[in-house]
């Protein structure tokens, strides 16, 4: 069966700099899938190639067995590849409700019926109260969004990405900056998600614990190469990962450039 | 009492003017960035088109309607051809919608003659009314509330409509209004064109205020909207009417006790907003970190 997503030798380099080097990878459909890496190893750099925020130098992704080339990153949302970014992407003036109706009302084409109230677009206020209630949110759904949290923000963006319903999620890195209380209910927030199994999920984390815990897969990369991809216990007998984690690569790379 | 009343009155009217003006262009530059110095253009030829309208229909009424629908045209073949090219460079839209503003100014006088034309208000909103020792003219009365029903309405339309809702996050952050999968750049058309109506509007019922029109009217009352953008806030509705009243009452009341002022006066009101608040009182553009 064609695999979801594929990327195919995906490389791209900046300057002299390989940040991700021929990269082979493939995501079975409803797969949770983790990317660990040490810092610069390349892991948003290929997020951002399969977003299409970046263009590669060499390689290409393919989404469904269909290349995406010459697709914009907008079109990859529209297709169904949905990501959330590092630094939280909220709408900071709107409510927390307004900011998901609104990343639910845009699946749809803009019907220009522009005195109705919103309140008589039942179903779509109904699916933002769904999304909320599933981040855990429902209780700020009339804040201001530039009142939340950090770890309330990235809940948010999470809903707004769920809202826009596309099959696979990009998350990068969704705990970074949260408070220790914050980080188990984003936890939570995604094992109801892939509990609910409908979603394929590409997972940028540090927190091994959490990775380990919610993982059908994990890859690694290392210097913009794939180290290794398999089962969280592979992973974790792995003796090259192990060796990156503790030190042994680094120092090796670190002569290297000496 | 009656000078107070006079003055307050006098003030808001041109105030609602102004802001009439000015909510077009605070979208238009909060949503897509664009600076347009052609708006002023947009607010004499609807000033034109509505008083010939009206003096050919006979009808103040048909005469607003002349006076939107041309505006709104305007801005459609405005937005299409001239604006398009021209997206994220702010030199090349200053300059070509300069240029457009003077084309549009030369072309009144192509049109409808070099002259000023003088206008009539429509004998029903003609006169004053006299409540005990004050005396309010029936015109500038009709303006405010005129004003005021456009302001709730689009009060309305951004607050509870789908279509709103798209216009506030778009305002705030184009770019991730598009991540989200919206067609800004339709939605900015539509703007560009209800924006161009309402300066539009606003020169029409500008004309029977002033009691004559003329071409180079648009250049004067453009000036006034972009300090009252820059007073309200980019891209913030309800700060363009506020910061517009503020204008308004200002110059009436400086006009009446220190005339010698009342030009400078929207300057200075400009320039103490830009020391303590340089975004503006009501800024609704998102200040990006990263």
């Amino acid at each position: 069966m064609e695999p979801i997503l594929r990327t195919e030798n995906l490389t791209i380099r900046f300057g002299g700099h390989t940040a991700v080097d021929h990269v082979n990878f493939t995501m079975p459909e409803k797969h949770l899938k983790s990317i660990i890496g040490p810092n610069g190893a390349g892991k948003t750099t290929f997020f951002n190639l399969i977003s299409g925020e970046l263009k590669p130098t060499a390689g290409d992704v393919y989404f469904k067995g269909q290349s995406l080339a010459q697709k914009s990153a907008i079109e990859r949302t529209r297709m169904g590849l949905g990501r959330s970014f590092q630094i939280t992407n909220v709408f900071p003036n709107l409510t927390v409700l307004e900011n998901v109706r609104l990343a639910v009302q845009s699946k749809e084409k803009i019907r220009y019926q522009i005195f109705r109230h919103y309140k008589s677009y039942q179903a779509i206020t109904e699916k933002a109260e769904e999304l909320l209630s599933l981040v855990l949110l429902d209780n700020k759904r009339d804040a201001l969004t530039t009142m939340l949290s950090h770890g309330e923000k990235r809940k948010l963006e999470i809903a707004m990405l769920l809202a826009l319903d596309t099959e696979i999620l990009l998350l990068d890195e969704p705990t970074a900056g949260m408070s220790l209380e914050e980080v188990p209910t984003i936890l939570e927030v995604i094992r109801t998600i892939k509990k609910q199994g409908n979603k394929t999920i590409l997972l940028i984390e540090h927190k091994m614990d959490m990775i380990i815990d919610l993982s059908d897969s994990i890859m690694v990369l290392f210097n913009g190469q794939l180290l290794a991809d398999g089962t969280p216990e592979d992973i974790m007998q792995n003796e090259t990962v192990q060796n990156a984690y503790l030190g042994g690569l680094y120092d090796e790379h670190l002569t290297e450039i000496k | 009492m009656e000078l107070i009343v006079n003055l307050v009155i006098n003030g808001l009217a041109t105030g609602i003017l102004i802001f009439l003006l000015a909510a077009g262009l605070t979208l238009i530059f909060g949503l897509m960035d664009v600076l347009n110095f052609a708006h002023g253009g947009l607010f004499v030829w609807g000033a034109y088109a509505g008083i010939f309208t009206y003096m050919f229909t006979e009808s103040f009424v048909i005469g607003i309607v002349g006076a939107i629908v041309t505006g709104a045209l305007l801005g459609l073949m405005t937005e299409k051809l001239i604006i398009t090219p021209v997206y994220g460079n702010h030199i090349q839209q200053i300059l070509i919608t300069l240029g457009l503003m003077l084309v549009l100014q030369e072309l009144i006088k192509v049109v409808f003659g070099p002259n000023g034309v003088a206008v009539k208000t429509p004998s029903y909103l003609a006169g004053s009314w006299e409540i005990g020792d004050v005396i309010i003219i029936k015109y500038r009365l009709f303006i405010i509330i005129v004003g005021f029903i456009i302001f709730g309405i689009f009060q309305y339309m951004l607050k509870m409509t789908k279509v709103g809702l798209i216009v506030r996050a778009g305002v705030q952050d184009k770019e991730m209004a598009q991540a989200l999968g919206i067609h800004i750049k339709r939605v900015f058309l539509y703007v560009f064109m209800v924006g161009a109506a309402l300066a539009a509007l606003s020169g029409m019922l500008m004309a029977p205020y002033s009691g004559v029109i003329y071409a180079e009217m648009g250049m004067e009352y453009a000036i006034l909207g972009f300090i009252v953008v820059v007073i309200g806030g980019m891209g913030s509705f309800s700060g363009s009417l506020l910061a517009a009243i503020l204008v308004g009452l200002a110059g009436s009341f400086m006009a009446y006790y220190v005339p010698v002022l009342s030009l400078a006066v929207n300057m200075i009101l400009m320039a103490i907003v830009l020391i303590f608040r340089p975004q503006g009182l009501f800024a609704m553009r998102k200040e990006r970190s990263t």
